[in-house]
């Protein structure tokens, strides 16, 4: 099996856009909450609280969907505590978002192990399960593609458009792009530069929670210690890959996934030679070498990182 | 003139701290005219206005507006969104643009339902042309801001201002940042407006346009109004008087014989940002004794050529000479040791560390000399001796040697700066804006040192707007405009104001 | 409506009072997931104290943990006293154990008094570099420190596990992934008889008084400050702030390297890649509990210490899950950040709005 056959496979693809799905809602609500001028790095605890929450919910008797509205609601109380701290407080932003991983983290793992205390095997839920669309999986290749998918993975499509719209379409997004270059504009012209931003920084969470709860209610089917495993922080890498726009954050997560699913089935074939952690490094490699070579260039929100006081100008 | 009141401010008072910053203050505002507030820096202009914008809630009196059925009203206090709802529109002096969105979506931002699911940007953008038409302010709708000129993005403040509909506009030192010319352009706009029913506020401290262009003067001095005048009964002399309450203290400047070339530049090029922020094959030449003053609209290269003598960033070609030894390396610490003191033009930013204390900022540009380094560890002793010496001897006043720096004022900063070069005896000094935002007594004190370092044999390269300082303090007098410096043949304010328009004489 | 204006003059008091207080408040606010676990709130916080107080063993167990705590607190001191966000203390902690076995295991043998030393230096050496290398980027490229540091964590533990099954493995290890014991001659002295409290302690409040020194003292740590407060105009004074970084950057990973020397000499003799449960990212709460101070560093990371060692003992007597300690330090690390706001401003009630 050469390259190109991998390439011209369609579970390749599908396991491409598998492994993006939950990126794609990372980098989305990194994104929003970074468009606004506030960086947030308690994404990695969000994933964890969020695969665990929704995870939980279902476990406990919920429906999926109800399941995935938990994990939103999680998401986004972690996000107001960032966001508390980080805009009326104007604290470090980047201690901030560390205290909010190892607080997600911590109750995560805590709630976890008191609810289901004494486990030798990790209880399973029975996850979303691949979307069955009528004439979508008659195209051919791509539908063979998106067959496999579940309803998540469409979720996160979905949200890349409409993020792109409300950014680029919509008073709020055009305050929200406004906010997170100079929000003396955005108080000048009466709008509030908390509530936009404390918004933003909500909303966003929640999008990272989805990102989360994909692993553990459809990428797989059980909650364990340590399946985040540096995702989030790979989304924070990717966000500045895409320069800020929500299609390119398609695009990079894609291709992240392309190279990881591609390295998987690359194992297979040159195994033999390489230990398998050479290609379980690359992810992490990757994003390093993508920071690298687009740092110069990303036009930084010019807000980002800046706290604001109202009133001190 | 006097016709129907649109605005007036009633004992409005404030106070932060100890500190008085108005005192029951009293303005009325006329329908149609142009009134000026002049005043120092801190004389309190800066909190009244933000006052009548709802930014400060004063800690007494009120503010009446008219309002749509021709009754004053009283404004609520303390909220922006009530100020902007009575038709209150400011163009403040540092530009509150979002540089990554077009002009349009500048002057849309906040003017729609935040919830509405897309923009209506063809309406507004037929509003925003009728506006054009009407008063002459043009800007190009769908550029980016941050490509926009400092001309063009004050424009595009105003066109915002007009696009909310306000009834009273206040300009905040609207002509800080243009040439002479486009200071007239930007009256003439004014004036048009004004016919429409439109009442403005304008906030300077230049004597001159505020005689020129208003129909009414009010001077405050120390968060009092201390006069108001008509501007037709009014001269220099006499609101000069009333700012600061004494005629101005000039510096002497005696005749000096020039000595050596001190700084040369040879054909030197450096990159800016754009063409128009680049230095393009500059030379000059700066003597002993001697002041040599950059005058010039800010954003034409000024920037680039103050980093290049700093030693923060090297020539891409050319020659640059201190004492007629090329420079090889640029870097600060080798500019320093080549004799050139430095003070930057953002004190705040560049120029202290606010964190740090007063006396280590004191001892920041000599981190090699002996007596503050000894084997690697700082001579702490010396250092708290060399700080009291220098508080007294520059006065710097402020909470003490162990205080930070950042618990300064503007002015104590500017002097604790001027300490830390002028101790030095540098041979050759770059002065970037080092007035700016100083009250008068501390500007005198700065203009003091210069003179006084051009006495002892000392070469000053003096970057500033402020065309009054430039022409009060320099022997000879460059324009720079579009990266290009051109020597003026005499101080005929008229000419080098044409020639920082770019004009050809 | 209430304003908030900045102090002028912080007062000495709130610089340790706040921590204090935060700290004080975390343990607190542990009450709410105990009640929730259903434990006897009483008995939990009694077992906690058994466990740091208890006995002397139970005492020295504490100091150990609180070891690793007090490098990987300094490390983070530093690089954000110039305000480089060296997240990567875990990854630099791994590198400077990694490079303690492989000097330590037999590569060469001396006596103690070389062989401690040796294995010492090559461990900072190692984590001076996994903290460079990152520097290196940032400087030269502009790519964000945090993001490079927090990636690296997970490529060095990813090549610790590689390095654990090809050249590093024990071969006598019965298959587990793990190094070789490190020889007799390197392992750092036991201070107490039967106490598994080591040499790494003194090695680590050593460090503390280096730091303090250097910080306050030298031009070096003047420089560093100057950097971390203000980078624009350091540069402007002419200090060297990539230089400036980049010694920040060294002297950080060095001393997270010596946490990982620390363990893996002082406590384990051989290397897994279960060591540091955590330390790097510990570090960064014991630093900012510690105001960036490096003797406050030895009082959080003993704080912290006891905060881990008592839940272990509360979670086997009434088990209560030990992940109670991880929301402890996070809960104290946010209170702090807000205790550290409250001590910067103060709120200031205004008059109502006239309407």
């Amino acid at each position: 099996m050469d390259i190109l056959q991998i390439l011209l496979n369609e579970s390749f693809w599908a396991a491409t856009l598998r492994i993006a799905t939950p990126l794609i809602f990372g980098v989305l609500g990194a994104l929003i909450c970074e468009k606004s001028g506030v960086l947030n790095l308690g994404i990695e605890g969000i994933f964890v609280a969020g695969a665990m929450a929704g995870w939980m919910a279902v476990w406990f008797g919920f429906t999926l969907w109800m399941g995935l509205l938990v994990a939103v609601i999680v998401g986004g109380t972690f996000g107001l505590i960032h966001a508390i701290l980080t805009v009326p407080l104007g604290l470090s932003q980047h201690v901030s978002g560390l205290g909010v991983t190892l607080l997600a983290t911590s109750i995560s793992y805590f709630t976890y192990r008191t609810a289901l205390p004494k486990l030798s095997s990790p209880p399973k839920i029975e996850p979303f399960q691949p979307l069955d669309i009528p004439y979508i999986s008659e195209i051919p290749f791509i539908g063979l593609v998106l067959a496999e998918q579940t309803a998540m993975t469409w979720l996160a499509l979905f949200m890349v458009v409409l993020v792109w719209w409300i950014l680029n379409r919509t008073p709020l997004g055009l305050s929200i792009r406004a906010v997170g270059d100079n929000p003396d504009a955005v108080d000048a012209q009466g709008l509030s530069v908390y509530g936009l931003r404390i918004g933003a920084i909500v909303v966003g969470s929640s999008v990272m929670a989805l990102g989360g709860a994909f692993l553990t209610m459809s990428a797989f089917d059980s909650f364990f210690f340590g399946m985040v495993n540096g995702r989030g922080w790979i989304c924070i890498a990717l966000v500045i890959f895409a320069s800020w726009r929500p299609g390119k954050a398609l695009l990079g997560a894609i291709l992240f996934g392309a190279f990881d699913a591609f390295q998987v089935r690359l194992q297979t074939e040159v195994g033999a030679f390489l230990p398998s952690q050479v290609f379980l490094m690359a992810p992490y490699v990757l994003s390093i070498i993508a920071l690298v070579i687009v740092a110069r260039r990303a036009e930084y929100p010019r807000a980002l990182l800046k706290p604001w006081f109202k009133g001190a100008r | 003139m006097k016709n129907t009141q649109v605005l007036s401010l009633k004992n409005l008072s404030k106070r932060f701290g100890s500190v008085v910053a108005n005192n029951s203050v009293n303005i009325e505002l006329y329908r149609g005219e142009v009134l000026s507030l002049l005043g120092e820096n801190g004389a309190g202009k800066t909190t009244l206005m933000n006052m009548l914008f709802g930014h400060y809630l004063p800690d007494s009196g009120s503010i009446d507006v008219l309002g749509n059925d021709g009754q004053m009203r009283k404004l609520v206090l303390g909220h922006p969104q009530a100020s902007l709802d009575a038709g209150i529109g400011m163009v403040h002096q540092h530009f509150t643009l979002a540089e990554n969105l077009t002009v349009l979506d500048n002057i849309l931002l906040g003017s729609e339902k935040l919830w509405a699911w897309r923009h209506d940007r063809n309406k507004a953008r037929n509003k925003i042309l009728k506006i054009i038409d009407r008063t002459g302010l043009s800007a190009p709708l769908d550029e980016k801001v941050a490509r926009l000129t400092v001309g063009e993005r004050q424009r595009v403040e105003i066109l915002k201002a007009l696009y909310h509909e306000v009834k009273i506009l206040v300009l905040d030192e609207p002509t800080a940042v243009l040439t002479p010319q486009e200071a007239d352009a930007l009256f003439e706009n004014i004036n048009s407006m004004t016919k429409d029913g439109l009442s403005v506020i304008f906030i300077s401290h230049k004597l001159r346009e505020v005689l020129k262009f208003s129909n009414r003067i009010a001077v405050l001095r120390h968060g009092e109004k201390v006069g108001e005048i008509a501007t037709s009964d009014a001269n220099e002399r006499v609101i000069a008087r009333m700012m600061v309450g004494e005629e101005t203290i000039k510096n002497p400047r005696d005749k000096i014989q020039l000595g050596n070339p001190i700084l040369q530049l040879n054909e030197v090029s450096v990159k800016g940002d754009s063409m128009r922020t680049s230095l393009n094959r500059t030379n000059f030449t700066i003597h002993e004794n001697e002041i040599v003053g950059i005058a010039g609209v800010s954003g034409n290269g000024q920037s680039v050529l103050a980093k290049l003598i700093s030693g923060l960033i090297d020539p891409d070609s050319g020659d640059l000479l201190i004492e007629g030894e090329n420079v090889e390396y640029f870097s600060p610490n080798g500019m320093q040791s080549l004799g050139v003191g430095r003070i930057p033009e953002d004190r705040h930013h560049d120029g202290v560390v606010g964190a740090m204390s007063v006396a280590e900022n004191l001892v920041i540009e000599r981190l090699q000399d002996k007596d503050v380094n000894k084997n690697g560890f700082l001579q702490n002793r010396a250092i708290k001796e060399n700080a009291k010496a220098l508080i007294e001897k520059y006065d710097i006043r402020g909470p003490g040697i162990d205080a930070k720096a950042s618990l300064l004022s503007g002015g104590n900063i500017q002097k604790l700066i001027l300490a830390r070069v002028f101790e030095c005896k540098p041979n050759v000094i770059l002065a970037n804006q080092p007035t700016r935002g100083l009250d008068l007594g501390a500007a005198n004190e700065v203009a003091r040192h210069l003179l006084e370092a051009r006495g002892r044999g000392a070469g000053v390269l003096l970057i500033s707007e402020d065309l009054d300082e430039i022409l009060a303090l320099s022997d000879r007098i460059m324009v720079i405009h579009n990266g290009s410096l051109i020597e003026t043949v005499n101080k005929d304010r008229e000419v080098i104001g044409l020639m920082m328009a770019g004009e050809k004489i | 409506m209430i304003r908030i204006e900045p102090r002028e003059m912080p007062s000495k008091w709130w610089t340790v009072g706040i921590p204090i207080m935060s700290a004080l408040v975390a343990i607190l606010l542990a009450a709410i997931p105990l009640a929730l676990a259903g434990a006897n709130i009483f008995e939990a916080y009694t077992q906690m104290a058994k466990g740091i107080f208890g006995s002397t063993f139970a005492f020295t167990e504490m100091l150990t943990r609180a070891t690793p705590l007090i490098f990987t607190g300094l490390a983070a001191t530093i690089a954000f006293r110039a305000k480089l966000w060296n997240i990567g203390a875990e990854g630099q902690l791994y590198l400077g154990a990694m490079a303690a076995v492989t000097v330590g295991t037999g590569l060469i043998d001396a006596p103690s008094f070389i062989l401690i030393p040796v294995i010492l230096f090559a461990g900072a050496i190692s984590g001076a570099v996994g903290m460079a290398a990152p520097t290196y980027l940032k400087t030269r490229f502009g790519a964000d420190e945090v993001v490079t540091t927090l990636l690296l964590n997970f490529i060095i533990i990813i090549f610790l596990q590689m390095m654990l099954e090809g050249p590093l493995k024990d071969p006598m290890g019965m298959g587990w992934p793990q190094s070789e014991p490190i020889l007799e001659n390197g392992i750092l002295p036991q201070l107490i008889p039967r106490m598994r409290i080591h040499a790494g302690l003194i090695i680590a409040l050593i460090s503390a008084g280096l730091v303090h020194l250097l910080l306050s003292k030298s031009i070096w740590g003047f420089k560093t400050r100057a950097v971390g407060e203000n980078a624009p105009a350091a540069l402007h004074a002419g200090i060297n702030v990539n230089r400036t970084f980049m010694g920040a950057a060294v002297v950080s990973g060095a001393i997270a390297g010596l946490a990982g020397v620390s363990e893996v000499a002082g406590l384990r003799g051989y290397l897994t890649t279960d060591l540091s449960p955590g330390f790097g990212y510990t570090g960064i709460v014991v630093a900012m509990l510690a105001g960036l101070s490096p003797i406050g560093v030895v009082i959080s990371a003993i704080f912290i210490a006891s905060i881990f060692v008592g839940a272990d003992t509360m979670s086997r007597a009434i088990g209560v899950s030990s992940y109670l300690a991880d929301l402890v330090v996070a809960i104290s690390l946010i209170c702090v950040l807000i205790g550290g706001f409250v001590a910067r401003y103060r709120f200031i009630r205004t008059n109502k709005v006239n309407a």
